[in-house]
């Protein structure tokens, strides 16, 4: 199974985020997509989950599920869906019964909060909130992670257990298409400049 | 998928009871019209028993749409909505599911509290039983019909009343053929509850398919 897009644009607001994009993520493989401030990356991620319709070309899995794309994807963008109102282990019991997914506990102590589940989730910090965010992709297994700036308010603790995490999903066979104008804390197979701020 | 069903309506009903949610505002307002009608019509006890009814349908509608408006502007605004769209369950299902959970948290509250706040209104024991059942039956259409308006303003920055406005309307029929079968009573009661639940069937369909029309236009 690959990611696949080809002659792939967006137009947003009637202005043409970027066109004839081609590109190929295969198993294990990162696709660092980078460019300045509304070079459209995020664009990207959101037409890649189907978030967004390109408005010329295609991008999928090849060969394409029957179900379609949504089921595949993991998106981490840059709201976390966290419910303040709720604790940190309600917040992902809530995603875990709704993906039939793994242990929630064991996805929150991959991100080293294992000790704050009984805690408000609006009580977290910015940090803490982006792991929280990061600890959901582990719950259920899916073949592509797409990460918008996957390190915004990360600390480098943070960073280096976000790079041991994307590692380890890239040798268990995973696509990842991340985002982000910090250099990536695992090396990339691929790079794709999104270039001039159009 | 029906287990992603009855999780998303679960976490709804709980958002709902906790901090910011909107389940006992919907009971409180429900609460506030029905005490203050009695002040309004007077001391005539005769008038109130037979116009309880009404009061108690046109209480239960504008409850049933005062606590919509947040129902998916919230998921929007913390970013949830984006991963409900990309659940795996079809989007129609997930507009049912937050729908089934908005009515379970404020819509079945008050049709529970109805036949207590009934006597407040001197009605009958009759009239209690058949209000209180054209309010089970017909409650669900409101918060479906409802459940489109919040779909619809989910895109917008604020709502408010935008969605009573929108929707009211369109409630119209669910208020007449309601309240009707709960003044008539007995057998009177038969024609217009048998399409009160036509109009909640009918609700369930068009929701589904509006609602995920609606939030698929607002994506961006």
């Amino acid at each position: 199974m690959r990611l696949l897009a080809t002659d792939l644009a967006a137009i947003r607001g009637g202005r043409r985020v970027f066109a004839g994009l081609a590109f190929t993520v295969g198993p294990g493989e990162l696709l660092a997509v980078t460019g300045p401030n509304g070079a459209g990356k995020s664009t990207l991620l959101r037409v890649i989950a189907g978030l967004l319709p390109p408005s010329g070309g295609s991008v999928g899995l090849d060969p394409a599920p029957k179900d379609g794309l949504a089921g595949q994807v993991h998106y981490l963008g840059h709201l976390d869906a966290l419910k303040p109102a709720q604790t940190v282990g309600e917040n992902l019991e809530f995603w875990r019964r709704l993906w039939s997914g793994g242990s929630v506990l064991s996805a929150l102590e991959a991100v080293g909060l294992g000790h704050l589940r009984h805690l408000s989730a609006g009580m977290l910090s910015a940090g803490q909130r982006r792991r929280v965010a990061i600890a959901r992709l582990l719950l259920s297994p899916r073949p592509v992670w797409l990460l918008d700036e996957p390190t915004a308010a990360l600390d480098a603790a943070g960073e280096e257990m976000l790079g041991g995490l994307i590692a380890r999903y890239l040798s268990s066979g995973g696509m990842v298409v991340a985002a982000t104008h910090r250099p990536l804390p695992v090396a990339a197979a691929a790079t794709l400049d999104l270039g001039r701020a159009a | 998928m029906i287990r992603g069903v009855a999780a998303i309506a679960a976490q709804t009903v709980r958002l709902s009871f906790r901090s910011g949610g909107g389940a006992f505002m919907a009971l409180f307002f429900f609460l506030a019209v029905v005490v203050l009608a009695p002040f309004g019509v007077g001391p005539d006890m005769k008038l109130l028993a037979r116009i309880g009814p009404a009061i108690l349908w046109i209480g239960a509608l504008l409850a049933t749409l005062l606590a919509l408006d947040r129902l998916f502007q919230e998921d929007r605004d913390d970013g949830s909505l984006d991963l409900l769209v990309l659940s795996g369950l079809p989007l129609e299902l997930v507009v049912l599911a937050k729908s089934l959970g908005h009515w379970l948290a404020t819509g079945l509250p008050l049709v529970v509290a109805a036949p207590v706040l009934g006597l407040l209104l001197g009605l009958e024991p009759a009239a209690l039983g058949w209000t209180t059942l054209s309010l089970l039956l017909g409650t669900p259409a409101l918060t479906l019909i409802g459940t489109i308006g919040a779909a619809l303003i989910a895109s917008l920055g604020r709502g408010g009343l935008l969605v009573a406005v929108l929707v009211l309307p369109f409630a119209i029929p669910v208020l007449i053929f309601g309240a009707s079968a709960a003044s008539a009573g007995g057998e009177g009661a038969g024609t217009p509850l048998i399409l009160l639940v036509s109009v909640t069937l009918a609700g369930t369909v068009v929701t589904a398919f509006g609602g995920a029309a609606a939030l698929r236009a607002g994506l961006d």
